[in-house]
């Protein structure tokens, strides 16, 4: 082999590799930031995880077995996005009546440090008995969210306090924790509630 | 006869997506259209104002801030989806409200943020909080706490009195223009 064809053909070996690693970690970041279209049908969600209840009892992931579930992540300094999410989906689980008994939903907090379980209860329980407030130990929270590919961030205020960034998207997943879709923020309530009902169907497959 | 059949219809629909509650405030060129607040659960520690600002003058105004007796802290933010995820942020050099125009603060986009609650708000109670504005100064209003139910959003986007007035003059300052 000459050595101008070895340069090129190392050259070439080159630009490949990277292209390779561009592309791995243009993969990477799109399948981690946490938008819906990353995820595919089935994607197995979620994580083993040990935090505390609105009722301020321990709960695991045993509580997701079994059910499909509807599953938002957010918290009690929101204005907008989470009660309204929170009103909707209790609307919604309303609507379909005894169709949906076997869905769970939670409302995990990515704000644990304010939601302690006394705040967790009183802000839930106002919308719905249905929905299961989650929240405990911070850093098992951020590695929770991330299992489910919830993307959340403190975002500083002014005067020392803050807000907090995070995916507004409801997932939906069956009784084995397989990704079955989202309802966005602001989604139609109709194709809400079908949604649910197909979740609702969706046990045991 | 027809187009005056509608036109008719249409200023009727027009004046009954004005809700009966519904109070508006004068202060110099500024109107203060359907002040209200997003009731809240017991121990909520954030609510949301919101209303549309008119300004008739020949000069921009700007809402600087506010207080309330009911919270401790109160901001201008900015709510926004950007893909599915939610951000907010403080404004805090002022709304601007242009001259000639206005700006709704509506869910979606800019709100009134009142932080540190010290009380719930319960739907159909009347709460009190003042605005203040770089030019024309401070005014007592008076909020409407309602329920924001599913659907509500549509009613304050689509049947709010902007949609009556002059659309060109209306300036939308929400990012995403969507609606909600």
């Amino acid at each position: 082999m000459s050595t101008a064809r070895t340069i090129r053909t190392v050259s070439w070996a080159a630009l490949a590799a990277l292209l390779l690693i561009v592309a791995g970690v243009l993969g990477y970041q799109h399948l981690f930031s946490g938008t819906q279209r990353s995820l595919m049908a089935n994607t197995q969600m979620g994580a083993p995880f040990k935090l505390i209840d609105h009722t301020g009892q321990p709960i695991t992931e045993r509580a997701l077995a079994g059910k499909p579930a509807a599953v938002f992540f957010g918290f009690t300094h929101c204005p907008e996005v989470c009660p309204t999410t929170l009103l909707e989906l209790s609307g919604w689980l309303n609507e379909i009546g005894d169709e949906g008994n076997n869905i769970n939903a939670f409302f995990f907090s990515v704000d644990p440090v304010r939601d302690t379980p006394e705040i967790m209860r009183s802000y839930i329980e106002n919308f719905s008995t249905r929905i299961t407030g989650v929240t405990g130990d911070p850093a098992e929270v951020a590695r929770l969210a991330k299992a489910w590919f919830v993307y959340f961030k403190k975002a500083p205020l002014d005067d020392g306090g803050y807000t907090m960034d995070h995916t507004a998207s409801i997932f939906l997943v069956d009784g084995q924790g397989h990704f079955k879709g989202t309802i966005a923020y602001g989604e139609n309530s109709d194709t809400a509630v079908a949604k649910l009902r197909r979740l609702a169907k969706s046990t045991n497959q | 006869m027809l187009k005056t059949t509608l036109t008719a219809i249409l200023a009727a629909t027009c004046l009954m997506a004005i809700p009966a509650s519904a109070q508006d405030y004068k202060l110099g060129e500024l109107a203060i259209v359907n002040p209200h607040v997003r009731a809240t659960p017991p121990k909520a520690p954030v609510s949301a104002g919101y209303m549309t600002i008119q300004n008739t003058g020949s000069k921009p105004d700007r809402l600087t801030g506010g207080s309330a007796m009911f919270a401790g802290k109160v901001e201008i933010h900015e709510m926004k989806i950007d893909g599915d995820v939610m951000k907010m942020r403080r404004i805090s050099d002022g709304l601007e409200i242009p001259a000639g125009g206005e700006v709704a603060l509506k869910p979606g986009g800019y709100h009134m943020m009142f932080m540190k609650l010290n009380a719930q708000l319960k739907a159909g109670e009347k709460r009190k909080a003042t605005l203040q504005f770089e030019k024309a100064g401070t005014i007592d209003i008076e909020f409407n706490v309602e329920e924001l139910k599913p659907g509500s959003k549509m009613k304050h986007d689509s049947m709010d009195q902007s949609k009556a007035m002059d659309h060109s003059k209306t300036v939308d300052h929400s990012m995403n223009g969507s609606s909600n």
